[in-house]
């Protein structure tokens, strides 16, 4: 009988998951944002909480099903994979444009293209230097590891382009999710510190952040306000890496490495 | 109309990923170049036309702002589905990687942001930041915006 109820209950949540799904993340806020006033004070933002929710979860639910996209892999839960996945996520942030005060993006223009430079340049430079530093000597390795600093869809498209054997790419891989994660969770912490408070300021992190689920969680954490800024120069940041991974840093790291 | 709202994101975000499709392609890359960007511009263009116009309906803004608002919750429901075992199991190699290029760009966010100066934020702020939070009572400190919404949906 109980096994019944269960057994209907999960059928429910299987047929109807986008919409379960709907129900399942917004008992997650509620219950962060009631955390974040009881046990923080309200220092901590309900949806930083959240967020990091998710992860812990998906951990969890990676660990239970042995499957790479952490709760979505349930099947009672796969709406979450619809509400989180790319379509939506996508869909949610060019709505959050609407908000975009014209003058102030474009005054940052500037610092959104430095930024971007700079964002593309600096995490490949560690990237390669780790990969050396743990004995990888070839150039096609090398530049992959890098690359997956930079975000974890710019490591496994360069480490495709220049044929990187399959552990490197996981390793690439892997690099540009915690880099996201680290994002996610890292961003609110530190945001005094780095003056992260104008839409400027977002604009040069959205660029030199890059990963678009790094800079779209993190943010979100900090200051809701930030958001379309910080995406506005961060959806640039994939592009061109995936531009110039396989181009200019493989050529400059083979003439370095030989 | 609501749904003229939704349709002009949805437009606006189909035309940009596209856009970013052929820039991918013409720069000779296999992934899509600033396409979010580029519907993001088209979206802001569309609200300045729009209210140039006097076209700017309460619907139409409800209909946008509804998505704005439910930004939050599909991060987190895009957090739940990372793969955070394989973050977690890397190996030293990942996270040295990792930490090493997070502490750096970090910092010269702060640097860039010293760097670009720094004011007070504007009046539209606090509109701003109540769609992006979706608290519907920052919503609907602009005189009736749900209210006319419903009438016209």
């Amino acid at each position: 009988m109980g096994h019944d109820i269960w057994h209907g209950i999960e059928h429910v949540f299987v047929e109807q998951s986008l919409v379960a799904a709907f129900a399942v993340v917004g008992g997650l806020i509620l219950v962060s944002n009631l955390a974040a006033k009881r046990l923080t004070n309200g220092r901590v933002h309900g949806s930083a909480i959240a967020i990091v929710l998710g992860l812990v979860l998906a951990y969890f639910g990676g660990l239970y099903t042995g499957g790479k996209k952490g709760v979505a892999d349930i099947p009672a839960l796969a709406g979450i994979g619809l509400m989180g996945g790319a379509m939506l996520r996508d869909f949610a942030i060019v709505a959050t444009a609407f908000e975009v005060d014209v003058i102030e993006a474009r005054r940052a223009g500037l610092l959104g293209v430095l930024a971007l430079a700079l964002g593309t340049i600096l995490p490949f430079i560690v990237g390669t230097l780790t990969a050396v530093a743990f004995g990888y000597h070839d150039a096609v390795s090398i530049t992959t590891i890098g690359a997956g600093a930079i975000t974890y869809i710019v490591g496994p498209v360069t480490g495709a382009a220049i044929g990187a054997d399959s552990t490197v790419m996981a390793l690439s891989i892997a690099t540009g999710v915690t880099k996201a994660v680290m994002v996610m969770v890292g961003t609110p912490l530190v945001a005094k510190l780095i003056g992260l408070d104008n839409p400027r300021s977002a604009m040069a992190y959205g660029g030199l952040m890059g990963t678009v689920s790094g800079v779209a969680g993190g943010l979100a954490a900090t200051d809701p306000k930030l958001v379309p800024y910080g995406a506005l120069t961060a959806t640039f940041h994939t592009g061109i890496g995936c531009l110039v991974g396989p181009s200019v840093f493989f050529l400059t790291v083979r003439a370095l490495v030989g | 109309m609501i749904v003229f709202g939704v349709a002009l994101l949805a437009t606006c975000t189909l035309i940009g990923v596209y856009l970013g499709d052929l820039l991918g392609i013409a720069l000779g890359v296999k992934a899509n170049v600033g396409g979010v960007g580029i519907a993001m511009i088209l979206l802001i263009a569309a609200r300045v036309w729009l209210d140039r116009r006097g076209r700017l309906s309460k619907g139409v803004k409800f209909g946008v702002e509804f998505w704005a608002g439910m930004y939050i919750p599909i991060v987190v429901a895009m957090a739940a589905q990372q793969n955070v075992v394989a973050a977690l199991t890397g190996g030293p190699i990942v996270i040295i990687a990792a930490v090493g290029s997070l502490v750096l760009c970090f910092g010269a966010v702060a640097l860039l942001s010293r760097f670009g100066g720094r004011e007070a934020p504007g009046a539209g702020d606090a509109h701003a930041g109540a769609v992006v939070a979706g608290d519907a009572d920052g919503i609907a400190a602009e005189p009736a915006v749900t209210h006319s919404a419903r009438r016209e949906g």
